[in-house]
C-alpha cells in the first residue's frame, strides 16, 4: 500500500520531501507502524508485494518504489541512482516512485560526499534492479509453463515472444515474491545496447517541485507545536560563556525560554559549539531575543589566531624541509648542482561553504527517542552524534533527510542537528534550530588555508630536471584530534602525491600547521589549493621557457602510463587501484580535447584578453579546462568563455554531469574573485554576502561548454572535479591577459575585481 | 492590526509590526516557498511580488506590507505553472533548487516590465539573486525561452 496520506490535520506536518501546495503530505514513518513491520522505519519498498532488496519494492498495481539512500543537494543523485535500478529492471520511469531513506546502516555508507554516490553504488543499483527482473521472469515462466530462458522483459512487462504472451510487473509481483532472491552469480545484466536511461538526458525527479516552491528543505520542515531556536555561539573556537542576561531576552514578544548549551569536550568533531539558545514562537522573535543576551565570553587559547600572522607562519614552515610524502630520484642532488631554478609561493585562504540554505534542523525528543528532520549529507552521522549527546542508543535516533539547499560538504557535519536534539530534550517539545547567514559564515568548518612552496630546476630545454613541492595547511583530522597537524593521506592524495608529471627527480613534502578554527571538507577540498599550486606553477615554467602552455603541459604529463604509487600511501578516493588506475593518457586526452574544442592557439586575443589552461584529476575523474578572460584598464575581469573536457568513465546522467561542471565554473569563480575568510583574535571577520561575496550572474562565465568523453571505464565522480582545474586555468588566463601572476587568492589582492 | 492580501486572500496580522514579511509568510501562514537565505536583502531567495514589484521579503517589515497585495510563488500562476516556471523546467535550471523560487519571482517581474530583455538587462535585473550551485547560464537561457513563449 501507499503510505502517503493526508496528515494535514494531525500533529505531524511534513516529513516527506515534497509537499503538495496547501495540502501538506507527510510520508509516515516510525510512529505509524503497520502490522507486521519489523523495523521502526519500514519503507514503502519494504512493504511492497515484491521486496527483493532494501532499495526496491514492486506493488501489485505495478508501482515501483525505489529508495534513494543518498542525500539530494543538487547533484541529482536522488534521481540518478534510482534511474540505474529502473534501467536494469526495465521499469517504466513514469511508474517509479522515489522514496528518501532515513539514516539506516543497512544502506551502507550514506555520507553523500566525496563525489562517490555513483562510483560506489552503481553496481549495487544495477544488481537490485536485475534481481527483481530475474524473479519477475521466473514467475512469468512458471505461470506459462515455459523455460525462463525463453522469456524476456520489455517496458514494465515480461514477455514470451513465440506465444505472444505478456504479463505486467504488477500482476507478477505476488508470485515473484514467493521465489528466492537470486544470487549474484545467477544474474545477467542488460547489455549496454538495451539501456533505457543510463547515458540519456534525464532531469531531476523533483524538477516540478523545485520550480513551484513545493519542495521541502530542512528550512521548511514543520511540526505542530514546534518552537524556534536561535543560538549565540562562542565567537572563538573553544570559548565558554562567563555570564549572560537571562531576563531581557524574555521581554521580547514571542520569546519563551533561554537555554544554555554545553561547550564541546576535547576536539570539536560534530558536537555543538555551545552557547546560549533563545527559544521562541517564531524564527524572527528568536533572532531578536538573541540580541539581548549580552554574553560575556571566556575566549580560551584560540584567541591568539590572526590570519595575517598565521599566513606568514605557514609560509615560513614551507620554506624549510618538511615531512617527505613521496620521492622519486634525487631532487636535492640536482638542486645542489646549481643552474637555473624557478620558485614560487602559492596561497589559498580559508573558504566558507555558504550554501544558500543556512544550517537548520528540526528535532523532537519524546519517550526516550529522538526524531530529526534535517538537510543532512550524512544521516548516520546525525544518529551518531545525537545518540552521544542525548545518551540514547543510535537505533533510537531517527533521522529523516529533507532536500538540501546546497551542501558542498558543510552538511556532512551534523553539529546543527545535535543542537536541535539537545534543545528538544531540554524543552520537552519539538525544536527547530535556525542558523542565520552570519552564523553559517562564522561557524563553518572551513576549507583549509594553505601555503604551497614550489621549486623546479630547469634544463636547457626549459623542462624540470628536479621538482620540489611543499604544502602546509591545518588538516581536517584536527577536528577529531587537536594535536593533528600534518596532512593525512586522504587529503595529500588530492592532487599532491599524485602529481601526474613524468619527472626524473621529484620530492613532495608536507609541513605541520595547528588549526584554530574547525577545518572541514568543502567541494573539491585539498584539490583546490594543490591544483592551484601545481597547475599555475606549470604555467609559470612554460612562460619562463618561452613555450606554449598547452604544449608544455602535455610535455610534462608525458607519454601515457599508469602512475606507480609504490611507497606512497595513496587511498585512491577509496576505490581499488586495479579497477581505477591513475592513467595519465586519459588526462592527456582531455587536455588535447579541451584544447581542440576551445580553439587553443587559433583564436586571436587582443589587449587585455587571454586564455589559460589547466588539467587535474580528482575524485577519479580526469578534467581539463580552458578559460578566456577580458581585463579592462580598471582591472575589472570578465569571463567570456569556459571550455571543460572530462573523462569520468561511464557517465550515467550526462545532463546532470554537464550541470555539475557549469556549476563548478561558478563555484571556482567565487574562490578566485572574492573567496576569503579571515580571523582576528580568533574571531571570524566575515559575516554575510557583503563581506563574503559569492559570484553573481554578472560576474560568472558567460558561456561554459562541457565535453564528456565517451567511456566504458567504471564510473567516477562528477560533483567536485570541475572546480580545481577551472581555478588554475582562470588564474593562468589572467596572467595571459595582464602579465600579472596570481599566486595569492583571491585576486582582489592584486587589485582585480 | 495590519491588513494585507496574500495570493488574493485577505489576511490580518496582529503581531509585531517590525517582523519581516518573510517570517510572517513562512512561520505564520506556512507558505514556505519563499526562502530565507541572508536576512539582509543580499541574496534574493526571499523574493516575492508586492503590488507587482519584485521585493525582498526578508527586509520588508509587516508595517510596510500593510494594505499591499503580496504574491508568493504559491500564488504566482492560477494554472499551477507560469511560463517562467515552464521555461525553468524546459532548460532544467535547478540544481539544489533553494534559490530558484526567488530567481523565478525576480524573472517573472522582469518579464512583466520588459518583454524581451537583453543579456545586459537580464544581468541587471538578476544580479541581486545568488545561486551558489551556479545555474546562472541556464537562468539566462530560461528567461529568454520564457520571453519567447510570452511574446
Amino acid at each position: 500500500m501507499s503510505a502517503i496520506e493526508n496528515v494535514s490535520r494531525r500533529r505531524f506536518l511534513t516529513g516527506g520531501i515534497v509537499a503538495a501546495g496547501a495540502l501538506v503530505l507527510g510520508v509516515r514513518y516510525y510512529r505509524n507502524l503497520l502490522p507486521g513491520d519489523k523495523l521502526p522505519h519500514n519503507t514503502n519498498a519494504d512493504r511492497a508485494t515484491l521486496h527483493s532488496s532494501d532499495y526496491l519494492g514492486i506493488n501489485s498495481d505495478g508501482t515501483v518504489w525505489i529508495v534513494a539512500a543518498r542525500s539530494e543537494m543538487g547533484t541529482t543523485s536522488r534521481t540518478t541512482l534510482p534511474l540505474v535500478v529502473a534501467d536494469e529492471l526495465d521499469a517504466d520511469w513514469k511508474r517509479v516512485k522515489i522514496e528518501q531513506a532515513i539514516g539506516d546502516k543497512r544502506y551502507g555508507d550514506q555520507n553523500t560526499d566525496g563525489s562517490h554516490s555513483i562510483p560506489s553504488y552503481y553496481d549495487a543499483m544495477r544488481l537490485a534492479g536485475a534481481a527483481a527482473r530475474f524473479m519477475l521472469i521466473q514467475a512469468a515462466a512458471q505461470r506459462w509453463g515455459v523455460p525462463a530462458e525463453e522469456c524476456e522483459t520489455d517496458l514494465h512487462i515480461v514477455v514470451h515472444r513465440s506465444t505472444n504472451r505478456g504479463a505486467g510487473y504488477g500482476e507478477l509481483a505476488s508470485a515473484a515474491a514467493k521465489l528466492p532472491v537470486p544470487k549474484r552469480g545467477e544474474l545477467k545484466l542488460k547489455p549496454k545496447s538495451a539501456w533505457r536511461y543510463i547515458g540519456k538526458r534525464k532531469v531531476s525527479y523533483d524538477l516540478e517541485a523545485l520550480v513551484t516552491g513545493k519542495a521541502i528543505y530542512g528550512m521548511d520542515a514543520r511540526l505542530d507545536g514546534m518552537m524556534y531556536a536561535s543560538v549565540e555561539r562562542p565567537p572563538v573556537l573553544g570559548g565558554k560563556v562567563k555570564s549572560y542576561d537571562d531576563k531581557e531576552p524574555l521581554k521580547v514578544a514571542g520569546v519563551r525560554q533561554i537555554i544554555p548549551i554545553d561547550p564541546f569536550q576535547q576536539a570539536p568533531a560534530f558536537q555543538p559549539l555551545g552557547g546560549i539558545a533563545v527559544i521562541a514562537d517564531n524564527t524572527w522573535a528568536a533572532f531578536q531575543g538573541r540580541k539581548k543576551l549580552n554574553i560575556s565570553w571566556d575566549n580560551g587559547p584560540n584567541e591568539i589566531y590572526n590570519s595575517d600572522t598565521y599566513k606568514n607562519e605557514l609560509r615560513a614552515t614551507s620554506h624549510s624541509p618538511c615531512k617527505v610524502v613521496r620521492s622519486v630520484g634525487d631532487a636535492d642532488a640536482v638542486f645542489a648542482k646549481g643552474g637555473k631554478v624557478h620558485e614560487a609561493d602559492y596561497y589559498v585562504p580559508l573558504l566558507a561553504h555558504a550554501a544558500m540554505e543556512p544550517l537548520v534542523a528540526l528535532a523532537e525528543f519524546r519517550d526516550g527517542k529522538a526524531t530529526l528532520w534535517a538537510p543532512t549529507q550524512n544521516p548516520q552521522a546525525v544518529q551518531d552524534i545525537v545518540s552521544k549527546e542525548l545518551g540514547i542508543a543510535k537505533e533510537d535516533v531517527i533521522c529523516h533527510v529533507t532536500l538540501l539547499g546546497g551542501g558542498f560538504g558543510r552538511k556532512s557535519k551534523p553539529d546543527y542537528a545535535a543542537e536541535a536534539a539537545v534543545l528538544s530534550k531540554k524543552m520537552g517539545r519539538p525544536v527547530k534550530v535556525v542558523w542565520t547567514r552570519e552564523d553559517d559564515i562564522k561557524f563553518d568548518y572551513y576549507n583549509a588555508v594553505a601555503s604551497m612552496y614550489m621549486k623546479a630546476a630547469l634544463g636547457a630545454d626549459g623542462k624540470p630536471t628536479a621538482w620540489l613541492q611543499r604544502s602546509v595547511f591545518p588538516p581536517i583530522p584536527s577536528i577529531f584530534d587537536v594535536n593533528a597537524v600534518y596532512g593525512d593521506p586522504a587529503h595529500l592524495q588530492q592532487g599532491w602525491t599524485d602529481i601526474p608529471y613524468d619527472l626524473p627527480n621529484l620530492r613532495i613534502e608536507n609541513g605541520p600547521a595547528k588549526a584554530h578554527v574547525r577545518i572541514g571538507w568543502l567541494r573539491s577540498v585539498a584539490n583546490i589549493y594543490h591544483a592551484f599550486g601545481i597547475q599555475c606553477f606549470t604555467d609559470e615554467l612554460a612562460h619562463a621557457a618561452g613555450r606554449d602552455p598547452l604544449d608544455y603541459l602535455l610535455d610534462l604529463i608525458g607519454e601515457p602510463r599508469t602512475i606507480d604509487f609504490k611507497g606512497v600511501e595513496y587511498p585512491n578516493y577509496g576505490a581499488a587501484l586495479d579497477a581505477y588506475p591513475w592513467e595519465t593518457g586519459r588526462l592527456r586526452h582531455v587536455t588535447e580535447l579541451v584544447a581542440e574544442k576551445s580553439g587553443w592557439g587559433k583564436r586571436k586575443h587582443g589587449k587585455g584578453t587571454g586564455v589559460g589552461i589547466a588539467a587535474h584529476k580528482s575524485f577519479l575523474t580526469y578534467v581539463a579546462a580552458v578559460v578566456e578572460v577580458e581585463v579592462n584598464d580598471q582591472g575589472e575581469v570578465r569571463i567570456p568563455r569556459v571550455d571543460m573536457a572530462l573523462d569520468a568513465g561511464l557517465v550515467v546522467n550526462p545532463e546532470a554531469t554537464r550541470a555539475q561542471f557549469e556549476g563548478a565554473a561558478v563555484f571556482g569563480t567565487s574562490v578566485v574573485r572574492t573567496g576569503e575568510i579571515t580571523a582576528t583574535k580568533g574571531v571570524i571577520d566575515q559575516s554575510n554576502f557583503q563581506d563574503y561575496p559569492v559570484a553573481r550572474i554578472n560576474e560568472v562565465p558567460n558561456q561554459t561548454n562541457v565535453y564528456i568523453v565517451e567511456s566504458d571505464a567504471p564510473p567516477a565522480g562528477v560533483g567536485e572535479p570541475g572546480v580545481p582545474p577551472f581555478i588554475a586555468a582562470f588564474c593562468n588566463a589572467i596572467f595571459a591577459a595582464t602579465g600579472k601572476r596570481v599566486r595569492d587568492l583571491p585576486i582582489t589582492k592584486l587589485g582585480f575585481s | 492590526m495590519i491588513q494585507l492580501k496574500v495570493n488574493g486572500v485577505e489576511q490580518s496580522f496582529g503581531g509585531e509590526p517590525e517582523m519581516p514579511l518573510l517570517w510572517y509568510l513562512r512561520d505564520v501562514l506556512g507558505l514556505t516557498g519563499s526562502k530565507f537565505g541572508c536576512g539582509v536583502g543580499l541574496c534574493g531567495a526571499c523574493t516575492v511580488h508586492m503590488n507587482g514589484q519584485a521585493t525582498r521579503s526578508c527586509v520588508t517589515v509587516m508595517r510596510n506590507a500593510a494594505e499591499k497585495e503580496v504574491t508568493t510563488v504559491e500564488g504566482l500562476d492560477e494554472s499551477g505553472l507560469h511560463q517562467v516556471q515552464k521555461a525553468w523546467m524546459k532548460i532544467n535550471v535547478p540544481q539544489c533548487g533553494y534559490c530558484q523560487v526567488g530567481q523565478i519571482m525576480q524573472a517573472a517581474a522582469l518579464l512583466d516590465s520588459k518583454k524581451k530583455p537583453t543579456d545586459h538587462e537580464i544581468d541587471e535585473a538578476m544580479s541581486g539573486n545568488i545561486c551558489r550551485c551556479g545555474t546562472y547560464q541556464r537562468i539566462r537561457a530560461a528567461i529568454k525561452a520564457a520571453a519567447e513563449e510570452m511574446a
